[in-house]
């Protein structure tokens, strides 16, 4: 079973019909339906279109938390091959937000690292629905510290509401990590590729996306803030989440604008969820052209190149 | 509309208000007690009966730190006003109008060199009451600033949040301040120079996780709220009531976070000893009292380079 959005509602019938068709066809061998249903697909078809060419900073929003998208593991398993997963911070926990390990990208050994937010109820709560605590932070230096020892690249993929606001996380010193993560990520003498596939929140965001070159999915957002927390805060309430979604420039069409992202990677008509795989595969072939481009460089000048990028920020408003 | 809301309500308002001027009192905010300005001031903004550490005026800070009360404020680049258009219920343009209007100085951040202790420090202070010491770009662009001089001079730098995290207003490019200002740091700490951040009420949000948690040494000032994400967030998310005292400066110290809570009065004295303790190794400088002016300040070249 397909889930639709809010905005989808249109779409979302037309399915149902073509479905009902389907169905007929299925019991009886009327020519006339075979046509209705390729007619009304082609309907379908263009309604998506049209919906998807401009979907608002909200609605986008929403394709970004769709609970069809693909997640980290869905780019692990397509563009990693032996992925070899790692665990712990080695000093208080392995946080299941933050998957990460070794594993093979297009022939070159890597380090991925990246929040996943699980595809069920169980595996959501496994992981935090993708909201780290100190931990994961934590176990993230520690795999860029050794992709730095080994000489490998770092692909980080970048998906969570934001870390995690809880009292542990407090009290275990969530801004430290959150902190170093960055502070880590100024520092690699390796090549960093960062990918924001879903949602970009915040400084849990931030802390796995200080890269040499950072990639948006067409529908993905990023935000100093959520919406809500925008909204609950600005607006003094969390309805106007829509209007904080315009305000706050989160889509990845304003971000390039703003010279903060490096690409936007095109999504399969209708979002990422509704062909995963072209989607995995689309943002494999941009990964590794940066790859190649980054390769080319030594050390020192990745690191430089990584400081100056964000020294550069702020000149370009929109 | 009836003579009462018109009439007698003001009145009484104005006769109250007449009692209490909010230009010579202070009220506490630990205990409720009136005390007198004055008083206050003199006592660095501590509540003289609680012990309670007031918010101090980012000048004022600065007062307290540099020998005799001497410092030079340095001239922050200008950076691009409203960059995403912003506009919530007020447009961001007429916040920072009123921003201005309300504050002596046009930003979040005051960037201030001089000496302490007869050496040359650089500090960085956060400005509170412009916009709750929001970061945005400008205050990215005063912490590489300071950093930048604090290079120059070859001159610890200090810094001092006091803010309730990144401006909303400048969206994603007041995130972009977290790496910026990790950035400012690295190059302070990469010239071998001591980096110490005194942690003040409030530091949180993007703030607090970013350069303020990467001091050589952390300071936190007494009472102070320091923490990453809000209480009431917090609360929302986990559905319980916080502990006692969390997110305080001395929460933190118990959870490892910061190395001290040093009370006010024994700020500075503490700074200097850190700073010569980490720069001048051989036998110790000598460390300055409060506001002593002893000190023959001319034998030290002061340090007069402009930022970049």
């Amino acid at each position: 079973m397909q889930n639709f959005l809010d905005f989808e509602k249109p779409i979302a019938e037309l399915a149902g019909k073509i479905e009902g068709l389907r169905h007929l066809d299925d019991q009886s061998s009327d020519v006339n339906i075979a046509d209705e249903v390729s007619k009304l697909e082609a309907k379908a078809d263009k309604l998506l279109r049209q919906t998807y060419a401009k979907l608002s900073s909200w609605q986008k929003t929403q394709v970004a938390r769709h609970p069809d998208r693909p997640h980290c593991k869905d780019y692990i398993s397509q563009l990693i091959e032996d992925f070899t997963p790692l665990a712990g911070d080695r000093n208080f926990a392995e946080d299941y937000a933050i998957i990460g390990g070794l594993g093979r990208f297009r022939g070159h050994s890597v380090v991925v690292i990246g929040q996943e937010k699980g595809a069920d109820m169980h595996s959501r709560v496994k992981h935090n629905f993708g909201m780290a605590r100190p931990e994961g932070y934590r176990k993230a230096q520690r795999l860029m510290d050794m992709a730095d020892r080994f000489n490998l690249p770092v692909i980080t993929l970048v998906d969570t509401a934001g870390a995690y606001p809880g009292v542990g996380a407090e009290e275990r010193g969530q801004s430290e990590a959150i902190a170093r993560s960055i502070e880590k990520c100024l520092g690699i003498k390796v090549p960093l590729i960062s990918a924001v596939i879903g949602e970009g929140g915040s400084g849990g965001a931030i802390a796995l996306a200080t890269a040499n070159a950072v990639l948006m999915l067409e529908h993905s957002i990023y935000s100093v803030i959520s919406p809500e927390g925008c909204a609950s805060i600005l607006w003094r309430s969390g309805d106007q989440a829509k209007e904080a979604a315009e305000a706050l420039k989160l889509t990845a069409q304003d971000l390039e604008k703003l010279e903060v992202i490096d690409e936007i990677i095109p999504e399969p008509l209708g979002g990422a969820h509704r062909a995963k795989q072209t989607c995995i595969k689309a943002l494999g072939d941009s990964i590794e052209r940066h790859l190649k481009e980054l390769l080319k460089l030594n050390g020192a000048e990745l690191r430089q190149k990584r400081r100056d990028k964000f020294l550069e920020m702020g000149q370009k408003g929109l | 509309m009836n003579w009462i809301s018109n009439y007698v309500r003001p009145k009484i308002r104005a006769l109250v208000q007449n009692d209490t001027p909010d230009d010579l009192w202070v009220k506490s905010p630990a205990t409720g007690q009136m005390i007198f300005k004055k008083e206050l001031e003199k006592n660095l903004w501590v509540c003289p009966y609680s012990g309670y550490h007031l918010r101090i005026s980012a000048r004022d800070r600065l007062k307290t730190l540099f020998d005799e009360g001497e410092y030079t404020l340095v001239e922050l680049p200008k950076t691009m006003t409203d960059p995403l258009k912003f506009k919530d219920l007020k447009r961001y343009t007429d916040r920072i109008k009123d921003a201005n209007a309300k504050n002596e100085d046009k930003e979040a951040i005051l960037v201030a060199h001089g000496s302490m202790g007869g050496m040359p420090a650089v500090v960085a202070v956060f400005n509170f009451t412009y916009m709750g010491g929001s970061m945005g770009t400008a205050v990215g662009e005063g912490l590489l600033t300071a950093a930048r001089l604090a290079v120059l001079q070859e001159a610890p730098l200090l810094v001092i949040p006091a803010s309730g995290g990144a401006r909303m207003q400048e969206g994603i490019l007041s995130l972009m301040q977290m790496p910026r200002s990790i950035v400012a740091v690295d190059m302070v700490k990469e010239a071998g120079l001591p980096y110490v951040v005194l942690l003040t009420d409030p530091t949180t949000g993007g703030v607090s996780a970013s350069f303020a948690m990467l001091g050589d040494i952390a300071i936190a000032e007494p009472g102070a709220n320091i923490g990453f994400a809000g209480k009431r967030v917090i609360e929302e998310t986990i559905r319980e009531k916080l502990p006692e005292g969390f997110q305080t400066a001395e929460y933190l110290l118990e959870h490892g976070m910061v190395d001290m809570v040093v009370h006010r009065h024994e700020l500075r004295e503490t700074l200097i000893r850190i700073f010569n303790l980490l720069t001048q190794k051989g036998p110790a400088a000598k460390v300055l009292p409060l506001r002593d002016s002893t000190e023959d300040k001319a034998a030290k070249p002061k340090g007069n380079s402009k930022a970049e």
